[in-house]
């Protein structure tokens, strides 16, 4: 498909009646998003994303087993409460996680794992990559390292759930109260912008 | 049959015990399969918690009304399945609505939510639904094959339709059970069991690795809910339907709860031991040594 088949356009239909279309916009999702009062969310589902989802597989494994923590991983943004960001971004890739990141429903959480989420870690001057994951998404837990541990995730997840027993993990309705802000950032660093402005 | 308001709340009941045995049995079932890999597992009573997750989501969205009706659609199926099954046998209380003719009626129950689910996840636009969704219809219809000859063959047996007649010859001693009065009807069905509960090795329609997930991959928040409601009950209702056929029924919940546990256990017995099958090798799997079995039974009868 290129490019210009997702332009607004009008097209013939077979009764030779002129229609619009628009094949970027979901006619069920045109709003804003909300802020949400809180209620209390119980569990975590994990989503991964990055190459350093290498730490990730092991939670699963009877060394670690992220399960019995009430931890599963969803291959859905649908039905997951948590994205995990696993180390660097490239700008190619952070289209993909706000894409992804919007289409989760609220409480949503991000974890972003490793320093490269921070402030660039190694690749802090490369041109492709993003520096600061806040910037572009609201992060409720950072986990340092390079790469951190499977335990330190774990840990990490006992944080989450520490923060939204508190009341703190509010990152979805952060994201909709300064929404204009974070789409200025992710529009100033993404150049081929061609996804709608919100998509759930 | 008397139907009145007594009727309705003991059909209310039913559902009640029926689907806090679901969702314990569903925590404790992944539980055992994890320690067979030597992990600890989930907690028992994490499906109770992931119920509550699902409907305590503040935002969902919607593609339209047949998205809306995929899920009622599947848990009518497990409903229905579960009000016309004979659940306790001799209990006025727990007969429910069984009837002259119910055999037929839950078999077309057990196809009702897949083909409920299709024309819901369709609508969801998501490309990996619908493969879901024609991947699982595909399972579906291959198993129905030897489900279907097992079940003639029972009913030829025993000469009736009527579940409640056929739990009722079996009583007397386990050797009155269809499992030994009719082996291979019994083996039959208990192999298209293994496909009916969705388990390894037939468990390739949910694979999170395949698909993402398949038909319910749309489906969030109370949907989702709705969903997992269904997911207790089903296999549930599943359980008691197979053991009226096969193990003599239940004369009270105690029994019930044993023998259903035990009919469960196997699917997991034989999910922890083998790989997932492809769709196409479990449909020529079925088609094989199951429908094969259910050809015998017919015939011997």
């Amino acid at each position: 498909m290129s490019k210009s088949d997702l332009e607004k356009r009008t097209v013939m239909s077979p009764d030779g009646e002129p229609i619009e279309i628009n094949p970027l916009q979901d006619y069920f999702c045109d709003a804003r998003p909300k802020v949400h009062e809180p209620v209390l969310p119980i569990l975590v589902l994990g989503f991964g994303t990055g190459c350093g989802a290498i730490e990730m597989r092991p939670l699963m494994t009877p060394r670690f087993d992220a399960y019995r923590f009430g931890i599963q991983w969803r291959p859905t943004p649908r039905q997951s409460s948590v994205f995990i960001i696993s180390g660097y971004l490239s700008v190619k890739t952070l289209k993909r996680v706000i894409r992804s990141y919007e289409q989760m429903q609220n409480p949503k959480f991000v974890i972003a794992l490793g320093s490269c989420t921070i402030n660039g870690g190694m690749y802090w001057d490369s041109y492709n990559t993003i520096k600061r994951l806040d910037h572009y998404l609201p992060v409720d837990v950072y986990i340092a390292g390079c790469m951190p541990r499977p335990e330190a995730i774990l840990a990490g997840f006992e944080k989450l759930k520490e923060l939204i027993r508190q009341g703190k993990g509010e990152g979805a309705n952060l994201y909709a109260k300064n929404f204009d802000w974070y789409k200025a950032n992710q529009k100033k660093i993404i150049k081929d912008w061609d996804i709608p402005d919100y998509n759930w | 049959m008397e139907f009145g308001i007594k009727q309705i709340l003991y059909l209310l009941l039913t559902l009640f015990i029926v689907l806090n045995y679901g969702l314990i049995l569903q925590g404790i079932m992944p539980k055992i399969a994890a320690r067979v890999g030597r992990r600890y597992g989930i907690r028992w009573y994490q499906p109770y918690l992931d119920l509550i997750k699902n409907h305590a989501k503040r935002s969902k969205i919607t593609h339209g009304v047949m998205y809306y009706l995929g899920p009622v659609f599947r848990l009518t199926g497990g409903i229905g399945l579960l009000f016309f099954l004979p659940v306790i046998y001799g209990s006025p209380m727990f007969d429910n609505l069984s009837f002259a003719g119910d055999l037929t009626l839950v078999l077309f129950f057990q196809f009702f939510g897949v083909l409920g689910m299709a024309l819901g996840a369709g609508e969801g636009g998501h490309p990996y639904s619908a493969i879901g969704v024609s991947r699982g219809l595909s399972q579906v219809t291959a198993l129905e094959l030897p489900l279907t000859l097992g079940v003639i063959s029972i009913a030829m047996q025993y000469h009736t339709l009527n579940i409640s007649d056929i739990v009722a010859a079996q009583q007397g001693g386990i050797l009155n059970w269809t499992i030994f009065t009719n082996p291979f009807a019994g083996a039959a069905l208990m192999l298209t069991f293994l496909g009916s509960m969705g388990r390894a090795p037939f468990d390739v329609v949910l694979a999170p690795q395949e698909i993402p997930i398949g038909p319910p991959t749309e489906y969030h928040s109370g949907f989702l809910g709705v969903l997992q409601l269904n997911r207790a009950i089903f296999p549930v209702a599943k359980l008691i339907l197979f053991m009226n056929l096969l193990y003599g029924g239940a004369t009270s919940w105690p029994e019930l709860f044993i023998k259903t546990f035990f009919i469960y256990l196997w699917s997991i017995f034989v999910g922890v031991a083998f790989p997932r099958f492809r769709v196409d090798q479990s449909v020529r799997w079925f088609l094989g040594v199951p429908l094969l079995f259910g050809i015998i039974a017919i015939l011997l009868i």
